[in-house]
């Protein structure tokens, strides 16, 4: 019982900062009096939100749903770009520097472009996505790719070993948690790559809800969106934060409580070695 | 000639830099017998560690050529084990398995490799951590491991760019005589890059001195020391006598000026 309570002492934490800000927020608009207006009390966005449950968790699906499977795709695209870049001056000369040089570019600024090409589906929305998120992966990935220990290259070349298991067995995992932070920073740009996708080519979804209940003065409705865009915006965090644990388990970051694991009694031993 | 082991002949390495060409290696000349434990002295930057990654194939020289086992070097030759100052064990591998990985890169049977690798943990004294992971092990812990894993190919000649070089003393002794005690069993011909003088006494059958400046051979010295050598070996006359020797030779080059 009290494991239980110590193993979820973050999540207590964390619990517990939220109700706060909940209610310092229903405070505040108590004592200050505010207009629903112009700030509705907690309240009254949650009363909003249990109106009409399923309209909201429709249109959260429908952003969840453009974010992921634009990350998604903004991770196989990145990857493959990072390798062909790693393993090609060429390409990283041209491409790479183009890719340095388009992630200057405001993305924002691209998305009419895309519903002037793609229409205002899925597809161009999920466009938005790619073209924020993927920069993070590339950068990311070839970076970690490219920070190898020249030495263990050489060790491996010394044994013979062929590209593809340097790659796959030295290389790659040297850069999964170089990659894990890219996927980090990148899951929370595919959420603002879809709101700004929804507010320009949407009819679903919550930033296009947003974007209506702006039209109507309806300010509770786009608090209620905004609240759901957070709490998407931390699960989408935590989902890549549980895969990275998964992953690199053996990080430094990852790695305090094993530390404590090696069994004392066998570091005496070791030092009566072979002689 | 043609019939040692390793021959290096007429070997010379030059770098261009934007200051003009740097001659990494000049004109070494080396035969080394199957089964000689020889040790490559000399100071920082005389180009011993260059000279051991041209033997390993892993950079080629500009004039002259290495022959290993009758055959021009090009490229890392087959059955070839190597060492270096740091362990480079990966974080994401237990011990077991980072010493495991000389047997995928080499595509060795992983059952006959495995039932090796278990032996030489277990004669350097890691048995019961090859499930641990590198970070939870010592300095001179993950060195062994380091060595197991150059092993478990059973190569044929072993190269060792200053092992211990980043080793407390004591754990150095420690792994010098470890070190001696498998080369005793196994007769690998070894190479061994150190700039400590009696770390290179101590373990070699001979000593190839090199100097900076240019970088070349200066003197070829003969360890005879009964084997196998103990740590009271370097306390006596014998021992002390080599020491001085080339201590002596480093310093009519130049290196101990400052003394």
């Amino acid at each position: 019982m009290l494991r239980i309570w110590q193993s979820t002492e973050a999540a207590r934490t964390f619990l517990a900062v939220i109700l706060g800000c909940i209610l310092l927020w229903e405070i505040c608009v108590l004592v200050l009096k505010l207009p629903e207006f112009l700030v509705p009390s907690p309240v009254t966005v949650f009363h909003e939100f249990s109106k009409k449950p399923e309209f909201y968790f429709k249109n959260s699906l429908s952003t969840l749903w453009v974010s992921l499977g634009g990350f998604g795709l903004a991770l196989l695209a990145g990857l493959v770009l990072s390798i062909g870049i790693i393993r090609s001056i060429w390409l990283e000369r041209t491409l790479y520097t183009l890719l340095v040089g388009l992630n200057s570019l405001p993305k924002v600024a691209l998305a009419p472009l895309f519903v002037i090409w793609f229409g205002t589906g899925s597809t161009s929305k999920m466009a938005v996505v790619i073209s924020i998120a993927i920069f993070p992966i590339v950068i990311g990935t070839v970076l970690g790719l490219r920070s190898i220990d020249p030495d263990l290259i050489n060790m491996a070349r010394a044994m013979r070993a062929p590209q593809k298991q340097i790659l796959w067995k030295l290389r790659f995992p040297q850069a999964l948690p170089s990659l894990l932070s890219g996927m980090k920073v990148s899951i929370s740009l595919a959420l603002v790559g879809t709101v700004v996708g929804e507010f320009i080519a949407g009819n679903n979804g919550l930033g296009s809800t947003i974007l209506a209940a702006q039209g109507a003065f309806d300010t509770t409705q786009v608090f209620v969106c905004i609240v759901l865009l957070g709490v998407l915006g931390a699960i989408l965090f935590y989902a890549i934060d549980l895969v990275e644990r998964y992953l690199i388990p053996w990080h430094p970051s990852h790695r305090e409580h094993k530390k404590c694991a090696a069994s004392p009694q066998h570091t005496g031993n070791a030092t009566t070695a072979v002689v | 000639m043609m019939d040692s082991y390793l021959n290096i002949s007429e070997f010379t390495k030059v770098y261009s830099s934007p200051r003009g060409d740097v001659h990494a290696l000049e004109r070494i000349d080396l035969d080394i017998d199957e089964g000689q434990f020889v040790s490559i002295l000399g100071p920082s930057g005389c180009g011993k560690s260059t000279l051991l990654k041209c033997v390993a194939g892993l950079e080629s020289g500009t004039r002259g050529q290495i022959r290993f086992d009758g055959e021009v070097l090009d490229g890392p030759p087959q059955g070839l084990g190597m060492v270096f100052q740091r362990d480079l064990l990966v974080d994401w591998r237990t011990i077991l398995e980072n010493v495991m990985i000389t047997a995928e890169f080499m595509e060795l049977d992983q059952k006959i490799a495995k039932k090796e690798a278990m032996r030489l943990l277990e004669l350097f004294g890691l048995a019961g951590f090859e499930h641990h992971r590198p970070w939870e092990l010592s300095g001179g812990m993950r060195q062994r491991a380091a060595i197991c894993r150059a092993l478990v190919g059973n190569p044929r000649l072993l190269l060792m760019d200053e092992p211990f070089g980043a080793l407390d003393a004591m754990t150095r002794d420690e792994l010098n005589l470890e070190l001696q005690h498998i080369w005793l069993q196994s007769k690998k011909t070894l190479l061994f890059v150190t700039h400590s003088i009696q770390e290179a006494v101590f373990l070699s059958d001979r000593v190839i001195v090199m100097s900076r400046n240019p970088a070349r051979v200066i003197e070829d010295v003969r360890i005879d020391l009964p084997r196998p050598r103990t740590l009271s070996t370097r306390g006596s006359a014998a021992f002390g006598q080599y020491v001085i020797e080339l201590q002596t030779l480093f310093e009519r080059v130049g290196v101990f000026k400052g003394e």
